[in-house]
């Protein structure tokens, strides 16, 4: 099988694989990087969400081959000790339930405070529309945002 | 279940006074685990208690997950009785070990224990200003006799319980660490995927497994039945092998018997079998008397359909079976399902067998089932190795134990005086338990079935609940408030249609029959306080009521919506009123709320699994959609103090929610939702 060498959080990784794997395989069976989540194969959910050249992206649909050459972030490199604004404050308002869902809200999350700091409710609304959580996390989910936001979550 | 070893167990200066909990020299404090924990956070609620008694420090407070043992072999997290069913259990093992520190630093002291106290995981002497950690008397607390009956905190002393505390598992839980069944990985692990025959009961005819077999990476390509679906199953070395595989399959399917069933055969047969009187499951006062003149009698007919569990974890297992042991890491709901399981699929003692609970990526009744287990311990055994069952979105869409679809016929009648004289309701349903546990069902009773219908909380001078066993070859199981949450949809909305009848107030009409109710009274009026249920509704918004009682706790709802001409219906905001008993973390309560809310809304607005030709015919998130952040309503939850024990929160707050809002239509449209879940077009008047 060929060999792809992809940049995983900062770190240059060597795998083999079919071209048409999906990312999210790789950095699951072949990379050990379980916190990236499988959770409906046809990005309605989120939960795979990672950071592709710092845009969120389903890494379900993205096959390894588009991914190689390109800085892949995931949820174990969004820091290395839970010191992200974001981690910080999902921490401090005790967001996650069973947690499942919470990697993909991260990420996008994450690449949103990016692009717009301080975001509405509207704002979260559309950039998280497409994820799912089913233990009912979202209000808090909007409130950690905010707060993460006003603790400098765009850096 | 064995509960409190009565003498310390000594093992490398260890302090192991009670089967729950240890203490190290180091001063950590770890608490035996005995919950699955799902996303309900019971892995801190029960350290709490523990802690609490103990007074113990809580940054130094761990838990950890038993493996079903010789002291634990029977246990299951459901019913909501986690918290309620070992509150004293838990409490007495903090107190016990309290009670042995002291008694040990009293002893090292020369001093009466009566003159010492516990604080923050030390032992004090005030009148010598002398302290001593807990870690440091682990030593001397192993020649301590345990005390038979300790003495229990005044729960107006409680520092921990009714707090926010640091929720133990959370950490992990925003870095990606935590570990779910899904992430297990165990050396020399195979990853399978499983064709399963799409039609309930149906069966392989033939395989052309060449082209999977050619797949690089594909191992293996074996039958497989789990008892409640058949299917082949590939085996590989990654799961995109094994995916890629069974998509290569070529198989050639015998439908079975169950070819011809469909949603709508289904609901025929049930309200056939609303016809004829079910088995009297309650009876108060007469329910055939002769309504007095100006009394206002009035039917209707109520409809729940089948809806999935989706956990956002899939289904899966992980499973290694060798000649004389077998170990299953498995996100489950009944550990001891799981070891039953694995003996009889193994023939092994169940001293062989090590069950590991992982985290729960959701549970919610679907976990308790072990299918899911059965098949990876079969393909274990098949491929000697290491197996991983993966099961994708759609396997977990098309072979769930579906909340089964249920049918409600309603009477009644209020008199002159606007009171409500008679009830009856006929609930129609396939039983659980006539699959689970057959020995519960006497004739043709299943009592579990009339859960928030028999026993209301309101006074009602004639009533009858009665119950039609109803069958069908759909695998029904436990969701989320079980059957309480189709017959609170019935009640609520039913009570809803006779205060109408009774041009009352919905609030006022409820209240009344609460007189021998009182903590129910005080919900409902919570509940109508903090929603302003007394004044009128902001412009273009709607009220709803509805009550509920069931797993023991109290709750009231208001749901206010608006309806959009074109969008059709939203639902803004819901107040929530609970009387759970003694609370021991507000802010976990408050999470199970909005928890319960979320996942009863979805089912209320969208939830429906429909069967054409013996399948299911949704299979992913685009086809049986979910609620999502911008449909989520502002959730206000508001707990009546109460010194009571403790009672259930994970499933009590989801049944009113359905009816509140289907009464909120009402109060909109003056039109009656009677089936779920809610159409647009049942809405009352046609969106643009």
């Amino acid at each position: 099988m060929p060999k792809f060498t992809l940049s995983v959080n900062g770190a240059a990784r060597e795998v083999e694989a079919d071209p048409k794997t999906k990312l999210l395989w790789v950095l699951r069976d072949n990379l050990g990087l379980t916190g990236t989540k499988f959770g409906c194969g046809i990005s309605e959910c989120g939960a795979c969400t990672v950071h592709i050249d710092g845009e969120p992206m389903r890494s379900c649909q993205k096959t390894v081959e588009f991914a190689s050459g390109k800085k892949i972030t995931t949820i174990e490199g969004l820091s290395t000790d839970r010191s992200h604004p974001l981690q910080k404050a999902w921490i401090d308002l005790e967001v996650p339930q069973c947690g499942y869902c919470q990697s993909g809200m991260l990420m996008t999350a994450a690449a949103l405070l990016q692009k717009v700091p301080s975001p509405s409710d509207a704002q979260i609304d559309q950039a998280l529309g497409d994820h799912i959580c089913r233990c009912g996390t979202y209000l808090r989910i909007r409130k950690a945002v905010h707060q993460a936001a006003k603790n400098g979550g765009a850096k | 279940m064995l509960i409190g070893v009565r003498h310390a167990e000594a093992a490398d200066g260890v302090f192991a006074p009670d089967a729950f909990l240890r203490i190290e020299k180091n001063g950590i404090v770890t608490v035996t685990i005995i919950k699955s924990d799902m996303g309900q956070n019971i892995r801190s609620g029960l350290a709490m208690i523990a802690a609490e008694e103990l007074e113990a420090d809580w940054s130094m407070v761990r838990a950890e997950q038993v493996k079903p043992n010789e002291k634990f072999s029977d246990f299951g997290t459901g019913g909501s009785s986690s918290v309620a069913s070992l509150w004293m259990p838990m409490r007495k093992a903090g107190a016990t070990a309290k009670e042995m520190l002291i008694t040990a630093a009293a002893k090292s002291w020369n001093v009466p224990a009566t003159e010492c106290h516990a604080k923050q995981g030390e032992v004090l002497h005030a009148a010598s200003n002398r302290r001593i950690k807990y870690g440091d008397l682990v030593d001397a607390v192993l020649r301590v006799e345990a005390p038979k009956n300790p003495t229990l905190k005044d729960p107006k002393d409680f520092t921990l319980i009714g707090t926010k505390v640091r929720n133990l598992d959370t950490a992990s839980r925003v870095d990606g660490s935590a570990i779910y069944g899904l992430d297990v990985r165990v050396p020399g692990m195979l990853h399978a995927v499983i064709a399963r025959c799409s039609t309930f009961g149906g069966s392989v005819k033939s395989v052309d497994d060449s082209a999977a077999k050619a797949i690089a990476g594909v191992r293996f390509v074996v039958p497989v039945d789990s008892g409640s679906s058949r299917g082949i199953a590939v085996i590989a070395d990654s799961t995109w092998a094994a995916l890629k595989g069974r998509d290569a399959l070529q198989i050639e399917w015998d439908a079975g018997p169950n070819a011809g069933l469909s949603t709508a055969s289904i609901r025929e047969s049930l309200r056939e079998l609303a016809k004829k009187p079910g088995v009297s499951g309650q009876r108060v006062g007469d329910p055939t008397i002769a309504l007095p003149e100006g009394a206002n009698q009035i039917s209707a007919a109520y409809e729940a359909p089948f809806v999935a569990h989706a956990t956002m974890e899939p289904m899966n297992c992980t499973a290694s079976v060798e000649a004389t042991r077998c170990e299953i890491w498995a996100p489950t709901q009944s550990p001891k399902s799981v070891v039953d399981a694995a003996a009889k699929i193994t023939g092994l003692a169940r001293s062989a067998i090590q069950v590991n609970t992982t985290f729960l990526g959701g549970g919610f009744g679907r976990r308790f089932e072990t299918d899911f287990i059965a098949e990876a311990l079969l393909l274990s055994k098949a491929a000697q190795a290491p197996v991983q069952v993966v099961w994708t979105r759609e396997d977990d869409m098309r072979h769930d134990f579906y909340r089964t679809m249920s049918h409600h016929a309603m009477q009644g009648a209020v008199d002159a005086k606007g009171m409500l004289i008679l009830w009856k309701h006929r609930v129609v349903a396939p039983s659980i338990m006539s699959r689970v546990f057959p020995g519960a069902i006497h004739n043709g009773m299943d009592e579990a079935a009339l859960d928030a219908a028999k026993n209301m909380p309101y006074s009602i001078p004639n009533l009858e609940i009665d119950f039609a066993l109803a069958q069908t070859a759909v695998p029904i199981g436990w969701w989320r408030s079980v059957y309480a949450s189709q017959n609170a949809f019935a009640v609520e909305s039913f009570v809803d249609e006779l205060a109408f009848a009774a041009k009352r107030d919905p609030v006022e009409f409820r209240r009344e029959m609460l007189a021998k109710n009182p903590r129910m009274k005080a919900v409902l009026q919570l509940a109508a306080e903090k929603s302003d249920w007394a004044k009128p509704a902001p412009a273009g918004r709607f009220r709803g009521v509805a009550c509920s009682q069931c797993f023991g706790t109290r709750v009231a709802e208001v749901a206010e919506i608006s309806i959009d001409p074109k969008t059709g219906i939203r639902v803004h905001r819901v107040t929530v009123a609970i009387d759970c008993g003694t609370v021991i973390n507000p802010d976990s309560v408050e999470a199970q709320a909005q928890s319960s809310i979320v996942y009863g809304l979805g089912a209320a607005l969208k939830g429906e699994i429909t069967i054409a030709n013996g399948q299911v015919e949704q299979g992913n998130f685009d086809d049986y959609p979910m609620l999502r952040i911008n449909e989520m309503p502002e959730v206000e939850v508001h707990i009546v103090k109460s010194g009571e024990p403790p009672s259930g929160m994970g499933e009590p707050v989801l049944p009113p929610i359905a009816p509140a809002v289907a009464n909120a239509i009402f109060a909109a449209r003056k039109n009656r939702i009677r089936r779920l879940p809610i159409r647009n077009g049942d809405l009352g008047t046609k969106l643009l």
